[in-house]
């Protein structure tokens, strides 16, 4: 997919050493009154080994060369503990309990010895004016990270959302000129998300529609994986930048790849084997969920590789199929839900294959590839020719010719566009 | 008299603001606003009633189960889907390892800062932390040696001059009264409690692919395949990681959890007379074994359904019939007049700020002053949730709720009088979560019996197609979430969404005042409330914290266009 993407460029180049991190706040203590990262992590259960260890897994999640652990251990090593303050606007706090799932550190770790965690309202101490007080001071120092879960409303002269009788706007603008970078987590943030959705009562919009000046990265997803979080703090500490990102601010080391192309049931989509009704005999073999509405084609996002709660399992692996929540606007262009591609909303009802590419890259501006699945998918209809493959034993294996609109859907399926 | 606001009050979801008017030291007045508003009503009408529970589960991100769960009962009482018992069995085993996650969560990291001094545990001795954790329970961390560690990682933190999320804590403050020993020991189960509330998620990852927002939830059914041949569904493995998580979840409960909590309640025995509130309690009831038939609430559930008034001794049975809601006080309009009490199925979403532009100092609380409306049971203000759940079930005198709540009454010495105070509403939601807690290895052991016994089934795929829909219908979904009754209402008309709207836990205790003057739960539970320091309000936060409010639930979807219904499907 490495053609779709024009990285943006790293904003700083790679700091050589920790004294050359800029923008990273060093905080009222020297780095010599703070343990490194591994006497840290060593000093509560985790010994040196699982650090090394961690550090690798990083690098390796990155998709940064290995000879590169040692950097990213030693960085972390020397590093002090930069501010964060994260801002919850129009949000349901999802991303914030996906944070409470840190595993690569764990929560604990992240707040007590990677970041300094200033201002954060599902867990901070203060409340009121002691809360009020938290964020003044961690805005005072130049240089922290700025994390914003939930869409900023424009409405009401921004009374849709107010914190301590500022609107979200106000907050969000304020903080911004001061922050080293932005990091949107979940989709609301980072492309307007549900308050977004159509006919989007309270002019929400997304972080980069009100603030600008900033590196910003975006991490959407409904909610945020965590692991993908954590790793784009870890990039910032280790290089003093935000990772390479597409076109929409994603940073390629996690929404580089199409889930189709990495789901494991693609052998079966690729052999014709679909699931065709809940709970049928290929929904409990793990066929593919297309037909099922699945999204997974038109979908960027590495949840088949990192999947979600420690590698515990997936949406597809647990049955369910994809419904692209990472990509902008996906209320509006993946809905109805279960309906198969292309027959959701985005697509209008009469797209024919050739189209689904162009049509995905219309109706969200940016970000899908010209080579979408309905180019993929024609090139293996044409392959296969009579579409005839192991089948799913239900019917003539049309299945194969998914986006053919002359191919009735057999009555238990979805199979309807809007009307 | 002085006003105090708390804007944001923190350790909460979503976006609580308080006033407070003090006279001689103590809460005279309170007024409870929720200053974010989505409008996700609005997003949900004319779109496929099939996708409603993925938009309403969006709701709330920690009550990341309820409003799908709520969404899809909704539909099917409209479509009159009855789903299988392996779905209504997953549904049962996703939300009652919900309320232990949620609980926990809510226990050691929203709400034991109120109570335990951070900075107190540094003075403790871990050898008589230790003591005192083992003379509590067999909680396997605590030795001497633990303690030691846990202390000493604490000083380096706060040696460090950057205490991060505890900066602003109430530290020192003259209401923390603990000994130095139950700080040490909380804030070691602090940091044990996010590891646990991490692991325990992935019973949720395994059911339903992630955690939080599980995606799983069908109209008809659930989308976990279950075959006990299968490698890609739920088998023999899945009932064996999950009973080892389940076990986990009683173990800490009942380790951890319910001792902290009694040793907390025992130090601070002045706030079992503090923050009651109304005394009026409704709960629809959840987690039956049968099948709920069409047009009732689940009486009869594992946890109990029913109101009572005014702290009488009967408990009579829901009429959903009764609910309704006014906006005299929210920032809403209803052209038949502000003060109207209109039935959800009645109601109408008219935003209409007529707060002040922010930025500002003071809501103008003798007008409109919330993103909520006001709902009422019969004309009267509720209390939902944890505390009302063990009110009405030990009043019912119902079997598993009645011994619990009587042995830890015994415990602390008290009678059920101290109920209706923040320290009850605190000890009925650690009571219920070792309900929960025991219930998770019940469901389970029932589940892997009826999927033993040949059965498969996940969904009822009978009216899946809308085609198959009559062209209008129309129901009620309730659930009984962790934070109390919780209702979802929708209107289908040829085949998409006319109309949904939902009545929220917190919609109800957080309510402003209704069109007859009469505060919402949060508003009376505060009055009374004893602040030491106006500057630091640490008893209001104990008050507001005992509820754990979740304010995007609150405040996110307030009625329908106004389409009357003259019956409505209960499921």
């Amino acid at each position: 997919m490495a053609d779709r993407m024009t990285p943006i460029p790293q904003q700083r180049p790679p700091a050589q050493t920790q004294a050359a991190v800029p923008g990273v706040s060093q905080g009222p203590t020297g780095p010599e009154e703070e343990l490194p990262l591994a006497a840290r992590l060593a000093g509560f259960s985790v010994e040196r080994r699982s650090c090394v260890k961690y550090c690798a897994g990083l690098t390796a999640m990155l998709a940064l060369p290995t000879t590169l652990t040692r950097r990213v251990a030693a960085t972390l090593d020397a590093q002090t503990k930069p501010s964060l303050v994260w801002f919850e606007f129009q949000d349901c706090a999802g991303d914030t309990e996906s944070l409470l799932r840190a595993r690569n550190p764990a929560l604990a770790s992240l707040i007590l010895d990677l970041v300094s965690v200033d201002y954060q309202e599902t867990i901070m101490s203060g409340a009121g004016h002691q809360a009020e007080d938290a964020l003044a001071a961690a805005l005072r120092a130049d240089g922290y990270l700025l994390v914003v879960e939930g869409s900023v409303p424009r409405g009401a002269r921004g009374a849709y959302c107010c914190v301590g009788g500022r609107s979200a706007i106000d907050h969000l603008q304020k903080a911004a000129s001061g922050a080293a970078a932005i990091i949107n987590v979940g989709t609301c943030s980072a492309f307007g998300g549900l308050p977004a959705a159509k006919p989007n009562p309270t002019d929400a919009v997304a972080v980069s529609d009100v603030v600008s000046g900033v590196p910003i990265v975006n991490l959407p997803g409904c909610p945020v994986n965590v692991d993908n979080l954590t790793a784009t703090l870890v990039h910032f500490l280790t290089f003093g930048a935000l990772p390479a990102r597409d076109e929409l601010g994603r940073p390629l080391f996690a929404y580089g790849d199409r889930i189709h192309d990495n789901c494991p049931r693609r052998g079966h989509f690729d052999a014709g084997q679909f699931a065709v009704e809940w709970g049928d005999e290929g929904h409990r073999e793990g066929w593919c969920l297309y037909r099922l509405g699945c999204k997974g084609p038109s979908s960027y996002h590495n949840c088949p590789s990192i999947q979600w709660n420690g590698s515990t399992n997936w949406p597809i692996g647990a049955g369910h199929g994809c419904v692209g929540c990472a990509e902008p606007a996906f209320w509006d262009t993946m809905t109805p839900f279960y309906d198969r591609l292309p027959h959701v909303a985005g697509f209008g009802v009469n797209a024919t294959a050739e189209k689904i590419g162009l049509t995905v890259v219309a109706v969200t501006a940016a970000g899908f590839a010209l080579h979408g699945v309905g180019k993929a998918i024609q090139r293996r209809v044409g392959q296969r020719g009579d579409g005839s493959g192991p089948g799913d034993g239900t019917g003539p294996p049309g299945v194969i010719t998914l986006p053919d609109q002359a191919t009735p859907s057999s009555p238990s399926l979805p199979g309807r566009g809007r009307t | 008299m002085s006003r105090i606001v708390i804007d944001p009050v923190t350790r909460i979801e979503g976006h609580l603001r308080v006033e407070a008017q003090l006279d001689g030291g103590k809460v005279a007045k309170a007024w409870s606003s929720t200053t974010m508003w989505r409008g996700l009503e609005k997003i949900l009408v004319g779109r496929d009633p099939r996708d409603a529970w993925y938009f309403a589960q969006r709701i709330c991100g920690v009550c990341t189960t309820v409003h799908a769960l709520a969404s899809v009962r909704a539909v099917e009482a409209a479509l009159e889907i009855t789903p299988p018992l392996n779905a209504r069995l997953l549904r049962d085993l996703i939300s009652a390892s919900q309320y232990v996650h949620d609980h926990v969560v809510h226990f050691y990291h929203l709400h034991a800062l109120d109570w335990v001094d951070v900075t107190g545990a540094l003075k403790a001795d871990p050898k008589r932390t230790a003591a005192l954790a083992q003379s509590l329970s067999d909680y396997p961390q605590s030795s001497a040696t633990h303690f030691s560690a846990v202390r000493k990682r604490l000083q380096a933190f706060v040696q460090g001059g950057r205490l991060g999320p505890f900066s602003g804590g109430y530290w020192g403050h003259p209401a923390m009264t603990l000994p130095p020993e139950v700080d040490l020991l909380a804030v070691s189960h602090y940091l044990d409690a996010l590891e646990f509330q991490r692991d325990y998620a992935r019973a949720h990852a395994i059911l339903g692919g992630k955690s939080p927002h599980p995606q799983t939830y069908l109209v008809g059914g659930m989308a976990s395949p279950i075959d006990l041949n299968s490698e890609d569904a739920i088998n023999a493995s899945t009932f064996q990681a999950l009973r080892e998580l389940f076990q986990k979840g009683l173990d800490f409960v009942q380790q951890a959890y319910l001792p902290d909590l009694l040793a907390i309640a025992k130090a601070y025995p002045e706030w079992t007379k503090i923050g009651g509130g109304l005394d009026s309690y409704l709960a629809f009831g959840d987690m039956a074994r049968d099948p709920v038939p069409p047009g009732q609430l689940a009486g009869g559930g594992v946890l109990p359904s029913g109101v009572i008034r005014n702290g009488g001794s009967h408990v009579e049975p829901v009429d959903p019939a009764l609910i309704a809601e006014d906006v005299a006080r929210a920032w809403f309009t209803y052209p038949q007049g502000d003060a109207t009490a209109l039935s959800p199925f009645d109601g109408e979403t008219n935003p209409h700020y007529t707060g002040p532009d922010p930025p500002y100092e003071y809501l103008d609380v003798d007008s409109k002053y919330s993103w909520l409306k006001a709902p009422r049971y019969d004309g009267l203000a509720v209390e939902v949730g944890p505390l009302a759940r063990m009110v009405i079930g030990y009043t019912q005198g119902d079997r598993r709720i009645r011994p619990l709540v009587a042995g830890a009454l015994r415990e602390l010495g008290a009678t059920p009088a101290v109920l209706p105070s923040v320290l009850g509403r605190t000890l009925s939601r650690g009571l219920e979560t070792l309900l929960m807690a025991r219930y998770t290895l019940e469901l389970l052991d029932a589940l892997e019996a009826n999927v033993r016994g040949g059965d498969l089934s996940i969904f009822a795929g009978g009216k899946w197609d809308p085609s198959s829909w009559p062209a209008h219908a129309q129901g009620a979904g309730f659930v009984e979430a962790p934070r109390g009754g919780l209702s979802h209402w929708i209107v289908i008309s040829d085949q998409r969404i006319e109309n949904y709207q939902a009545v929220v836990p917190s919609t109800w205790n957080a309510s402003p005042r209704d069109g007859d003057g009469n505060p919402g739960a949060y508003e009376a539970a505060l009055v009374g409330t004893p602040v030491a320091d106006p500057e630091r309000p640490l008893e209001v936060l104990r008050v507001l914290h005992s509820f754990d409010p979740c304010m995007a639930c609150a405040a996110h979807l307030l009625d329908a266009n106004g389409r009357p219904l003259a019956q409505v499907r209960v499921q």
